[in-house]
């Protein structure tokens, strides 16, 4: 030891100490342990509690999974094959069904040969979202983009497209990452025409159909820009709506029919009735989803507003929609929605419940968004003001952008909601994937009992999504996170 | 200290306030004042708080409406017209108390997003005039980050070159030195001295009595939504006429 000199009072230390390592009870593992699983007597037995419930689980359910049978035509082959690898007593799981009925479960009744149609439009979907999920971020457009690539290369080729398709697509999403390593802005083009060809690739019809649909919102456009200056813009965007909604319900059909017959081009055709699994399911989240979310942005704002009318239309509209269960709404979709059209118009049953899940997230949106404008200091909107914006540009650039980044969590939160409740379409004779594609596999005489297997399949896949949703959004509140507080 | 005889003041009135009242429903905030501001003028208001000094010049750009009398700022007049308001209002530049700067856009981007959407500048000129501004405030390193991320008096230099991007005619300022530490308060007070001594047209609500003898050309002294008493600030802080300011002043002048 160092000279300490006892015999004075002062004290000088001559040779400083070296570090030495902490004890062993303070290190690595075996510190983790301490303090996290066995801290207090209370903790400890809590650990010992969970480790003999994980045991317990375990037990009984890991020979389920580890005595699975991947190929097999029945359910009672499954057994067979179980009983004579793992004893009479043995369970197993039979996977062989997914084997067999897994495309039910993606696509329905979507005829096979028709396969690379919706496998095109996921991919796609994709490229279209790049734009919005990614903005301006150069790299990671680029790996999105490649992976769309590489899932179309390999997707299409399994649904056996033509060579046509094949390349038209490839040429597709290369012009795209093309464009993406120049003006990534530009590439927003795609994601506003992606509706219009994904509604064609997957119904099918004359391509005449969505180029003049989607010709209705340039009237709509042409309309408000020509009226504006003569009567001001919110008259003017009202003329435009007006002329919209006129050309789609009167021109529409001559035109497409007067088109088609001078310029022939088609691809089959498909009922809605024969949508089905996941296919139905993303269909009516990802328009649901990309749809509510603008009119909830105008729900809120209405609520908020100073004009009692828009006010008072808002909060009507939020507290109905919210106060009836979306059941109720989709049995309206299903029967009451018929008798407030016009006779004569078909609405497709999709489109029916699209709409009222669309509007029924919306309400929910609104009051979310409602939240993230009540929490930005009233400063914000004082600031804008002061320094000349209006009231437009101000939500745009100032506000919105602050009140939608606080309440992302609760935005993705109510995008998982609807994206699971697509599932409910079950009860007005759709066949989405738990109930409707599930009942149908478990009505064959050769799959009658399987239970388990397909409850696991079609969570497992509303899992991926929901967590792949759930990722992005913590993605995005660290990329916006600004304020450093 | 700033040569308050260089700094000139023309004829030409900036904002007449006539017969103005305004009431927070049954509480009548302000009453009946009376007021012209000359181009070039410097004028302080203080008085206790709750006495309607920050509410008057709100009102001067509407962010507060008045229910009677008449304000004419640059010779329009704010009535409900919201042309006229967002004119007056890209005319005017206001500083607050909690600075209120975007905190999801760098400074740069405050400081150029109102003269591009507003005044429609090209993006380009926009920033130059940007960076220009931050180097009178003396902060041009900040420009790309966050205001987060500076301190409290650069973040309120930073929302007095925001107001000053749009190349306003008249400045309010509303307590910009309340919320700040003692030592940043004089980095503050040196960028708005500069601003006055270049023939800025100012109304500042502050109790900085400090700057108000060194800049202000006019004092004006509220109490319960009324001015009590206006003055040069020599004449002001020496010879105060009210029993009212006579109070005011030993309670804040006293320490």
């Amino acid at each position: 030891m160092s000279e300490t000199h006892a015999q004075t009072v002062g004290f000088t230390r001559n040779d400083m100490l070296p570090p030495l390592p902490p004890p062993v009870t303070e290190r690595g593992a075996i510190k983790w342990l301490r303090e996290n699983l066995f801290s207090t007597p209370l903790n400890i037995a809590l650990t010992l509690f969970g480790i003999a419930v994980i045991y317990l689980l375990l037990q009984s359910a890991l020979p389920w999974w580890l005595n699975s049978v991947w190929n097999a035509e029945s359910l009672s082959q499954c057994r067979e094959i179980v009983a004579a690898n793992a004893g009479p007593d043995a369970s197993g799981a039979c996977w062989a069904m997914i084997r067999e009925r897994w495309h039910q479960f993606l696509f329905g009744f979507y005829p096979p040969e028709e396969w690379w149609r919706p496998v095109l439009a996921f991919g796609l979907l994709f490229a279209a979202l790049a734009p919005v999920l990614y903005s301006g971020q150069k790299r990671s457009l680029t790996i999105l983009l490649c992976g769309v690539l590489a899932y179309l290369v390999l997707t299409l080729y399994l649904a056996g497209a033509s060579g046509v398709v094949f390349a038209l697509a490839l040429l597709l999403v290369l012009g795209m990452l093309g464009l993406a390593q120049v003006q990534p802005g530009k590439l927003l083009w795609f994601t506003l025409l992606y509706p219009a060809l994904t509604f064609w690739l997957l119904w099918g019809g004359s391509i005449w159909s969505p180029i003049v649909a989607m010709a209705g919102f340039a009237v709509l456009y042409g309309v408000f820009r020509l009226a504006s200056p003569l009567i001001g813009l919110a008259p003017a965007a009202g003329a435009g709506v007006v002329a919209a909604v006129l050309w789609w319900l009167y021109i529409d059909v001559p035109v497409v029919e007067m088109l088609q017959s001078a310029l022939p081009f088609s691809i089959p055709a498909i009922a809605s009735d024969q949508f089905g699994g996941f296919l139905l399911a993303i269909v009516i989240g990802v328009t649901g989803i990309s749809f509510s979310l603008p009119i909830g942005i105008l729900l809120a704002l209405g609520r908020q507003s100073d004009m009692l009318i828009v006010k008072w239309l808002s909060v009507g509209f939020i507290e109905f929609i919210r106060g009836v269960p979306l059941i109720t709404l989709l049995f309206t979709a299903s029967l009451l929605l018929q008798y407030f059209l016009p006779p004569g118009t078909n609405f497709d049953i999709i489109l029916r419940v699209i709409i009222l899940v669309t509007l029924f997230a919306a309400a929910y949106l609104a009051e979310v968004i409602r939240g993230g404008l009540a929490a930005l200091p009233s400063g914000q909107y004082e600031a804008a003001d002061a320094l000349g914006l209006d009231y437009w540009r101000a939500q745009r650039l100032i506000i919105l952008p602050q009140a939608l980044k606080i309440s992302i969590p609760a935005i993705v939160s109510t995008f998982i909601g609807l994206f699971k409740d697509t599932t409910l379409v079950a009860f007005v004779g759709l066949m989405d994937p738990l109930k409707g594609v599930t009942q149908i596999v478990r009505a064959d005489i050769d799959w009658k009992g399987i239970y388990w297997e397909p409850y696991i399949f079609v969570g497992a896949i509303f899992f991926l999504i929901c967590f792949g949703m759930s990722r992005y959004s913590m993605y995005l509140e660290r990329k916006l996170k600004t304020d450093h507080r | 200290m700033a040569d308050a005889a260089k700094m000139q003041i023309s004829d030409e009135v900036a904002i007449q306030i006539t017969g103005m009242n305004k009431w927070y429903g049954q509480f009548h905030v302000l009453r009946d004042i009376n007021m012209t501001v000359q181009r070039g003028e410097r004028i302080v208001i203080c008085g206790p708080s709750g006495s309607g000094k920050s509410t008057l010049i709100r009102c001067i750009n509407r962010l507060e409406e008045h229910q009677q009398g008449q304000i004419i700022v640059d010779g329009t007049e704010l009535t409900n017209d919201l042309k006229n308001i967002d004119k007056v209002r890209s005319e005017v530049g206001m500083v607050f108390q909690h600075f209120n700067l975007f905190p999801h856009l760098t400074i740069l981007e405050n400081l150029t997003l109102a003269p591009i959407w507003v005044r429609k500048v090209p993006k380009r000129e926009a920033e130059e005039t940007a960076m220009y501004f931050l180097q009178k405030v003396k902060i041009p390193e900040q420009a790309h980050k966050y205001p987060g991320q500076l301190s409290g008096g650069q973040q309120q230099r930073v929302a007095i070159a925001r107001s000053l991007c749009m190349k306003p005619r008249i400045m309010l300022f509303d307590e910009p030195t309340s919320a700040l530490d003692p030592e940043m308060i004089k980095e503050v007070l040196d960028t708005m001295i500069q601003l006055a001594q270049e023939g800025m047209t100012m109304i500042c609500v502050t109790h900085e009595m400090g700057f108000a003898q060194a800049v202000a050309n006019r004092v004006i002294f509220m109490d319960q939504g009324q001015i009590v008493e206006q003055n040069e600030p020599k004449e002001f802080f020496s010879n105060p006429k009210s029993d009212r300011t006579k109070l005011f002043l030993s309670q804040i002048l006293g320490h």
